[in-house]
């Protein structure tokens, strides 16, 4: 059984222009010690999902199941899912700032995220324990900075402490949601690497949540693609970037700038709104393969390979012959 | 292509802090814009990229040193003055939202040149805007929307409307991409390719991601704090990466292929850019270098041909990068010898 098992996650907010459909019928799973990246485009519904799992979206219509180690995340109550947030399943998010308290010194933070899970810990040993963390991170003169504010540190070391402060209790899942993309690319490098680093020591599970196909392909064993609220393809690394089925999928991957400066080809037009989606395949309008079925009937997840699955009505071989 | 359109000659950029401290955002820059080529410019946050794009519009005022376009001195010029080399100037910035006044419609948005130059009046100037939104592939009879009526892409088509009104000779585009997601950002990149062509632009490119200048760029200037640490043809700075931190930003971008991620050298640089308040003595690149020597603390390095290079290919380093020399292994030595 997986780590994290998500099953027909579906997530809806009320507005008043109408009913936004973020997530609708998202099924993944997270085994212990990899890295599962979920890509998608703003609005795919990557972050949300994320955040109803972790029971952090508010006023959100929410159905399914996500069963972690034996106990439902959503149906669970806030104490559970309190006691399991920070101890068992760490967090870290795009802007580090708006996570670390402007008033309070780096160390008390941890030091009190520690304490409020581990009820018998001393001061003394959750402030040691704080500054082994910093170092584990790769911070500098950790004791000394321990008493530094957040905003004595730079976008990068402020990524770094709330990695310490997510893995302060050694959870077995991380989820990481864009945790480089506000960071320079030298200082990307560095946070990534601390992230594969502590994988490894400890076999933390990670969940990480991208729209960069890049760090996709240096981090992730298992590929989740969204577009309007739903997977489109899923599959390991590999399939995904060299034996890819879905036409969203190609039609990133063919996005993306070439090393050659030769034309791109980009998807035409811009994703559907999720107040009124279309009938049928969420990607029809933009699909240079699509046809009728498709405006009508939306595809199933169906496997088309080994762990591999793609929500498309295009026959495997045929797609695949127009992909090369 | 070698007709120079824009100079910049060791230009200067200073800005005041609310203490005794001066942010030097542009260090001392030279270089030159060549009629209708794409120019890149690359460096992380604070590098001065986008002080040194708004010093070549004119639109900060240099510290000290020159830009000249077309051969006259526009840094020292008036707002007056300016006017008519305005026209010929454009600029696109990154940010879709922050650029359009939401309460005005697209329309009035596009034609605002017009109204300020005093070209092209009433239905005259509708015309015009509805051509120009027909350019980039706006719909004309969306001309009295307003911006928010229209998704983050079709924001940026508008600024690239509004920057084309006057059929300017050069346009700086500041991260026009970075807002956008990757599908729509690579429809704007062929937009601007497709106008380069017709209209016979000449385009400075700011990004932060190599790998859209990569695509776009004839030539390419890494900066780092407020310097230009390389310059060179796109391909030779790939091919023959000279200065240690050029070398370093390549290896640390993410490449979308899983065989290259898994096989290729990467450098990972220690610590962070230093503040620009207070730049390191000698290389400013001197504290993170992998092969830092001795006098790389000492001795600031002049931007210049290197070992066998021509002068199209300049690097600020004291001890540039052969071909094929591995910098993951090397130890940085500060220590004198």
């Amino acid at each position: 059984m997986a780590l994290l098992e998500v099953r027909d996650l579906r997530v809806s907010f009320d507005t008043p222009d109408g009913t936004v459909r973020a997530v609708r019928g998202l099924s993944f799973d997270v085994e212990a010690g990899q890295t599962l990246a979920v890509v998608g485009e703003s609005g795919s519904g990557k972050s949300v999902s994320t955040q109803t799992v972790t029971g952090l979206t508010r006023g959100a219509t929410v159905s399914g199941t996500a069963y972690f180690d034996g106990t439902d995340l959503i149906t669970a109550d806030q104490s559970t899912l309190r006691h399991l947030r920070g101890a068992r399943i760490g967090m870290i998010f795009q802007d580090p700032l708006s996570s670390l308290h402007p008033h309070y010194r780096i160390g008390w933070q941890i030091v009190e995220m520690i304490r409020a899970h581990d009820h018998v810990i001393s001061k003394q040993a959750a402030r040691k324990r704080a500054a082994e963390l910093l170092t584990l991170v790769g911070i500098p003169r950790a004791e000394e900075r321990i008493d530094d504010y957040p905003h004595q540190f730079s976008g990068g070391m402020r990524q770094r402490v709330m990695i310490a402060m997510a893995m302060a209790l050694d959870p077995a899942l991380l989820i990481a949601d864009e945790p480089t993309t506000a960071l320079d690319v030298t200082v990307q490098a560095q946070v990534l690497n601390v992230m594969r680093r502590l994988q490894q020591q400890f076999g933390t599970a990670i969940v990480l949540i991208t729209h960069d196909l890049g760090v996709v392909a240096e981090m992730a064993d298992e590929v989740v693609v969204m577009y309007a609220g739903t997977v489109m393809e899923r599959a390991p690394r590999r399939d995904i970037f060299y034996r890819n089925h879905h036409p969203y999928t190609q039609g990133l991957l063919a996005s993306l700038p070439t090393r050659s400066g030769e034309r791109l080809t980009p998807i035409p037009g811009s994703p559907p709104s999720l107040i009124s989606l279309p009938k049928g395949c969420p990607f029809a309008s933009r699909c240079p393969h699509v046809f009728d079925k498709c405006r009508t009937e939306a595809p199933p997840l169906a496997d088309i390979g080994p762990r591999h699955q793609s929500a498309c009505w295009l026959p495997v071989q045929a797609n695949e012959a127009i992909a090369s | 292509m070698s007709e120079v359109l824009l100079k910049v000659d060791n230009v200067y950029k200073e800005f005041p802090t609310h203490g005794k401290e001066v942010v030097h955002a542009v260090d001392g820059v030279s270089l030159e814009v060549f009629k209708g080529e794409t120019l890149g410019l690359v460096g992380e946050t604070g590098c001065g990229k986008s002080s040194l794009a708004r010093c070549m519009a004119h639109l900060y005022d240099v510290t000290s040193g020159s830009v000249s376009f077309e051969g006259t001195e526009i840094s020292t010029l008036s707002r007056r003055a300016m006017r008519p080399i305005r026209r010929e100037i454009q600029v696109i910035f990154q940010d879709p939202y922050g650029s359009l006044n939401p309460r005005r419609r697209v329309g009035s948005i596009i034609g605002d040149p017009f109204a300020i130059h005093g070209i092209a009046f009433g239905n005259e100037r509708k015309k015009k805007v509805q051509e120009l939104m027909e350019l980039v592939g706006l719909n004309p009879e969306h001309y009295n929307r307003f911006p928010a009526e229209f998704s983050g892409g079709q924001r940026q088509r508008i600024g690239v409307a509004r920057a084309l009104a006057l059929r300017p000779k050069l346009i700086i585009c500041d991260e026009p991409v970075s807002a956008l997601d990757v599908s729509i950002q690579a429809q704007i990149i062929n937009l601007l390719a497709d106008l380069q062509r017709e209209l016979d632009l000449t385009y400075v490119f700011i990004s932060h991601d190599l790998s859209v200048v990569r695509h776009v760029s004839n030539r390419i200037a890494v900066m780092y704090l407020g310097r230009i640490a390389e310059l060179a043809p796109t391909d030779e700075l790939f091919g023959q990466t000279r200065h240690p931190y050029t070398r370093a930003l390549l290896s640390a971008l993410p490449v979308a292929d899983p065989d290259t991620a898994d096989s290729r050298e990467q450098i990972i640089l220690g610590g962070d850019i230093p503040a620009a308040t207070n730049p390191p003595e000698g290389c400013r690149f001197h504290t993170r270098c992998p092969k830092a020597r001795a006098d790389c603390a000492i001795t600031e390095p002049p931007l210049a041909a290197v070992l066998d290079d021509t002068d199209d290919h300049r690097t600020a380093c004291l001890h540039p990068l052969t071909l094929g020399e591995d910098l993951s292994t090397a130890v940085p030595d500060l220590k004198a010898s």
